[in-house]
């Protein structure tokens, strides 16, 4: 149901019926390694391409995902998934694997909740009685595409964020205990001007702040509704910057706890990955490993994941276009009544 | 030309982008500088020691050693390179290991090893110089600007009397 401008609520509780993710050796030495379900110790996956084994990532985190739900994949209505490969050949040849009905989309590092909200509306809207929804990257297949090849010797400033290697799931049904899609915030395209593609926290901070404040309006909610809000990729620049904003804009962000997931999933101290994380698994390997465990489990009741993307290609940003930014807020809640 | 896209951005970008900037940290150029030289220094170490041993083993003059030394330079590049090592010291040395001719053995290396999966011919050949060519085109153009000048400001060079 549409809520104020742009955000759907769904009234009839969308549960996550069950989640997977997937990832590769370098967040597996992390600090969030034991929230993963699956951890490659080989950066190929034992594939002979990149790209194969980004495909092999988002085969493996869907097919874990649908397992866990205790579901076939013939009982599956409808997939959506992307990542940010051109063409996002990951999805769809993981698509073409899984055999279910696909819905492709492009929303770069905003697709894993760009991907939940469509699923979650899908399954509200009774279009669906199962949608599986997932997102991936791959770190070495993004250097290669959007970069230098993953070998070459460049120095990255400190602005630079590390993309995440992995795949997050989930399947989304009609009825469950829980954790259900309470609602969600389409983002629209927030473009500062920016032109650095090493420094996209800060081009997508504003992106971040546009969507929570729509969010906050549309349904007229103060930050204190959530236990925990956090932003998809933003990383320690970004994240500073959408904190110099929120004061800015009088968003009382000091009532909730506000996080990033690009400044989770890897240590700062032992892992050299200048501001931060980055790429689509980056906040779906975090929500759908790190947070929806503490949905389960009680810890958290109520969050807001807003996922951050920077819509921009090799080919826009060498013809020196600014670098065009979207995020997409999706909050899931325990299922605990209200207190 | 910075104040020339300046200008075409609105009043709410410029704001923003003033904003960004002071949360920027910058790149520290003083600890790069520093490091680049000590890692191009090192290299250029090996690379004298190498023509030494040129010169006193294998009987090269001087002039001669240094064809061999820059193709061993270039093969200790490509296996680092190809074993994933050198993209590691270059984030530590920067410039320090991109300058010298084992960044340049680096960067065909890295490309085609990147691109072996579209295939020898149109892959590894035809995106080998991906990074390499513009370095070999525009130094073509400069060593051709830079012959003209010369030609042109001591034309007795050119004529070899």
């Amino acid at each position: 149901m549409l809520k104020g401008h742009q955000s759907w609520l769904f009234e009839n509780k969308p549960t996550i019926l069950a989640e997977a993710t997937v990832v590769g050796p370098f967040e597996g030495q992390g600090p969030l390694a034991n929230d993963f379900d699956i951890i490659h110790g080989d950066l190929r996956m034992g594939q002979d391409s990149w790209e194969k084994a980004e495909r092999t990532l988002m085969e493996e985190a869907t097919k874990l995902a649908v397992e866990n739900a205790g579901l076939t994949k013939e009982q599956i209505n409808f997939f959506v998934g992307g990542d940010l490969m051109n063409q996002i050949i990951s999805s769809s040849f993981a698509a073409r694997t899984l055999a279910i009905p696909y819905i492709g989309i492009f929303g770069a590092c905003s697709t894993s909740m760009e991907s939940l909200a469509i699923a979650a509306n899908l399954v509200n809207s009774r279009s669906a009685k199962y949608a599986l929804s997932s997102a991936s990257s791959h770190n070495a297949s993004v250097e290669k595409q959007f970069r230098y090849p993953t070998e070459y010797g460049s120095q990255k400033p400190p602005t630079a964020q590390f993309t995440v290697t992995g795949a997050g799931a989930s399947v989304i049904a009609q009825k469950g205990e829980g954790p259900y899609v309470t609602s969600a915030t389409i983002g629209r395209i927030i473009d500062m001007g920016m032109t650095d593609p090493f420094n996209m926290g800060a081009a997508m901070a504003p992106a971040a702040v546009d969507t929570i404040q729509a969010h906050f309006r549309d349904f007229r909610i103060e930050p204190g509704h959530y236990d925990l809000i956090v932003t998809g990729d933003l990383s320690k620049v970004g994240y500073e910057i959408a904190n110099d904003l929120f004061k800015k804009h009088h968003i009382p962000m000091q009532q909730t706890v506000y996080k990033d997931c690009g400044m989770m999933i890897y240590d700062y101290e032992k892992q050299m990955v200048q501001a931060g994380a980055s790429g689509c698994a980056c906040s779906a390997v975090v929500t759908y490993g790190h947070l929806l465990k503490k949905l389960r489990n009680r810890e958290l009741n109520r969050i807001l994941v807003v996922a951050t993307g920077a819509l921009l290609s090799p080919l826009s940003y060498q013809q020196g276009e600014s670098i065009p930014c979207i995020a997409h807020a999706v909050s899931i809640e325990s299922g605990v009544e209200n207190t | 030309m910075a104040n020339k896209k300046k200008k075409k951005l609105t009043p709410v970008q410029q704001e923003y982008q003033e904003l960004a900037k002071k949360r920027e940290p910058a790149r520290p150029v003083v600890k790069n500088c520093f490091r680049a030289f000590i890692a191009g220094g090192t290299i250029c170490l090996i690379g004298q020691a190498v023509q030494e041993m040129f010169v006193h083993w294998a009987g090269f003059t001087e002039k001669k050693a240094s064809d061999p030394t820059v193709a061993v330079m270039i093969l200790l590049s490509v296996i680092l390179t190809s074993l994933g090592v050198y993209d590691k010291i270059a984030q530590w040395a920067g410039a320090g290991s991109a300058v010298p001719v084992t960044g340049f053995a680096n960067s065909m290396a890295s490309a085609a090893l990147e691109h072996r999966s579209e295939g020898y011919v149109l892959g590894v050949g035809g995106k080998m110089f991906k990074l390499a060519g513009p370095v070999i085109v525009f130094g073509t153009v400069a060593a051709f600007i830079v012959g003209i000048l010369h030609w042109i400001f001591n034309p007795a060079a050119v004529g070899g009397s």
